[in-house]
């Protein structure tokens, strides 16, 4: 089954509210998954900033003198805030590349949920109310975020294998479904130099959408792609630094529901994920057609695409 | 009149008090407020009981339906009305995936668009849509009869038996063994008495073509062996 939700907000009045939003409606969710629960928020970005979400098994010890190591790869040390088992890291731009190689190296047992200029991601195993506590998702504000509930198919149930997967830069995204064809996807990708973290067949289709918008295609683009190569049931959500997207397969068997409002867009696998937010009674609610894509873009006026296959 | 606020009473409570009518009961109009998508509301009636849902309801909406009549003031999720016997179901709205799915009798009126795999091995139901339907509707459909006012999607009545299919509108694609029929004067006379029954005015059965089996997949065929 599994239990996903995203919300885009249109009206920055909302922007304070993002978290405990969200936060309500994966808890609706529990019920299609319960191995583990994950949340991406996209925040105020810094200018010149990039912020890196860490997660670890031993935070005490690992996060600890972490701004200490990693100032010799920032030289000055960077912003730690950590958040039971995570921990966001504040550096310039310039040094992304080289803390994660510094991470990867002098930390093994640090894994990266997601890097990027307003992303974070959260994510263990556990119920849905029991993770939005631990990292006090409520209390967070931004302006679009993406959630999931996990009832695992495909891998192993740890933190790794929860969603959303970013596997690219303020990239994430969340699946309800299986892929049937992700083992050589996953070979052709990481071919091109992608790094898969884990067995799980929703990170190939998060990095596959990484490599699509890497050639050029906006998410629009990618989203439509994905139709052509690859093949399964999937209900995906996609969120990136200023865009929203959810895609259906043409089988549409994962159930899924739209609601659309002046202020939000917000999707659900169920109508009742949706049943809190504001005035949702005068929201135009939809059920995406199969095979078609949707997406909004900050950077654009907000408008609504969709192109069937 | 029973008055259910789901916001405040267990789902369970609903359902025990309609499965708890007595033979000549005098309690027979039942309203059902604040559903918020909750699965499962109203199934398994057997009383010729009126239910008025007010809100949208999720999953198996009045699944298992036998003589009520169950009327949803909203959408409903997938599964409304699956495997009814008899009665009746509105939904004012529109119904996800698999509306009357294995529907055996009764009458499911959607009046708004119904998804995906409407009707799906419908045997004996009837089902009137004011909208379109999606994809696979009526998919290996034994018996009764799927009026569509609008639209159907790609692969209507893939594999059909014998349920009778109506639509108004145009027809993405039929599935295997499906055809377009003659209207006959009999085909008029279900098709108008079906119209009444829920609700339709304002249209002719001449505005609607009828598709059914080519009865070509119903026994094994060893020709098409390779084909498996």
């Amino acid at each position: 089954m599994c239990g996903i939700v995203g919300l885009f907000l249109k009206d920055p009045a909302l922007e304070p509210r993002l978290g405990e939003l969200l936060s309500d409606m994966l808890i609706t969710m529990t019920d299609r998954g319960p191995d583990s629960a994950g949340i991406a928020i996209y925040g105020k970005p810094g200018p010149g900033r990039v912020k890196l979400t860490l997660q670890s098994d031993r935070p005490d010890e690992d996060f600890e003198t972490i701004a200490e190591r990693l100032s010799h790869v920032t030289r000055t040390a960077p912003k730690v805030a950590v958040k039971s088992s995570h921990a966001v890291v504040q550096l310039p731009a310039a040094a992304l590349d080289e803390a994660r190689a510094f991470i990867r190296r002098a930390l093994p047992s640090v894994r990266v949920m997601s890097a990027g200029e307003s992303v974070e991601i959260y994510k263990e195993i556990g119920l849905p109310k029991d993770v939005v506590a631990r990292f006090d998702i409520r209390s967070m504000r931004g302006t679009h975020g993406i959630g999931h509930t996990r009832m695992a198919t495909e891998s192993a149930v740890t933190t790794l294998g929860a969603h959303p997967f970013s596997t690219g830069l303020d990239q994430c995204l969340v699946h309800n479904g299986s892929l049937s064809n992700h083992n050589n996807l996953r070979r052709e990708l990481a071919r091109s130099g992608i790094i898969f973290e884990t067995e799980n067949d929703s990170e190939v289709a998060a990095a596959y959408l990484t490599a699509r918008m890497a050639e050029g295609f906006d998410l629009g683009g990618a989203l439509t792609k994905a139709l052509d190569d690859l093949d399964g049931f999937f209900t995906f959500v996609v969120g990136t630094r200023t865009g929203f997207g959810v895609l259906r397969d043409p089988i549409a068997c994962k159930p899924a529901v739209m609601a659309e409002t002046e202020r939000y867009v917000a999707f659900g696998s169920e109508y009742r994920a949706l049943v809190g937010l504001p005035c949702i009674d005068e929201a135009r609610i939809w059920e995406p057609e199969p095979a078609s894509v949707y997406f909004w873009d900050r950077d654009r006026s907000a408008g609504e695409r969709t192109m069937a296959a | 009149m029973p008055y259910f606020d789901l916001s405040e009473t267990p789902l369970r409570e609903l359902n025990r008090a309609l499965h708890a009518i007595a033979p000549g009961a005098n309690d027979r109009e039942f309203e059902v407020a604040n559903p918020r998508g909750s699965h499962a509301v109203a199934v398994g009636c057997q009383a010729p009981v009126a239910v008025t849902i007010k809100g949208s309801v999720g999953y198996y909406c009045a699944g298992m339906n036998s003589a009520a009549t169950i009327t949803v003031h909203g959408s409903a999720g997938p599964g409304v009305a699956e495997n009814m016997m008899s009665g009746t179901v509105i939904v004012e709205g529109d119904a996800s995936q698999y509306a009357g799915a294995t529907g055996r009798g009764g009458l499911l009126v959607i009046k708004g668009n119904a998804a995906s795999r409407c009707g799906i091995s419908m045997k004996g139901i009837d089902i009137v849509v004011h909208g379109d339907i999606g994809h696979m509707s009526a998919f290996m459909g034994q018996s009764g009869h799927l009026v569509v006012l609008g639209n159907a999607g790609d692969a209507l009545g893939d594999s059909l038996y014998e349920a009778k299919l109506f639509v108004r509108g145009t027809v993405k694609s039929l599935g295997a063994d499906c055809v377009e029929k003659e209207m006959r004067p009999e085909h008029h006379a279900v098709l108008a008495a079906l119209l009444e029954k829920a609700g339709v005015t304002g249209v002719e059965t001449t505005e609607f073509k009828r598709y059914g089996s080519a009865r070509k997949l119903y026994n094994f065929n060893i020709d098409n062996a390779d084909a498996y």
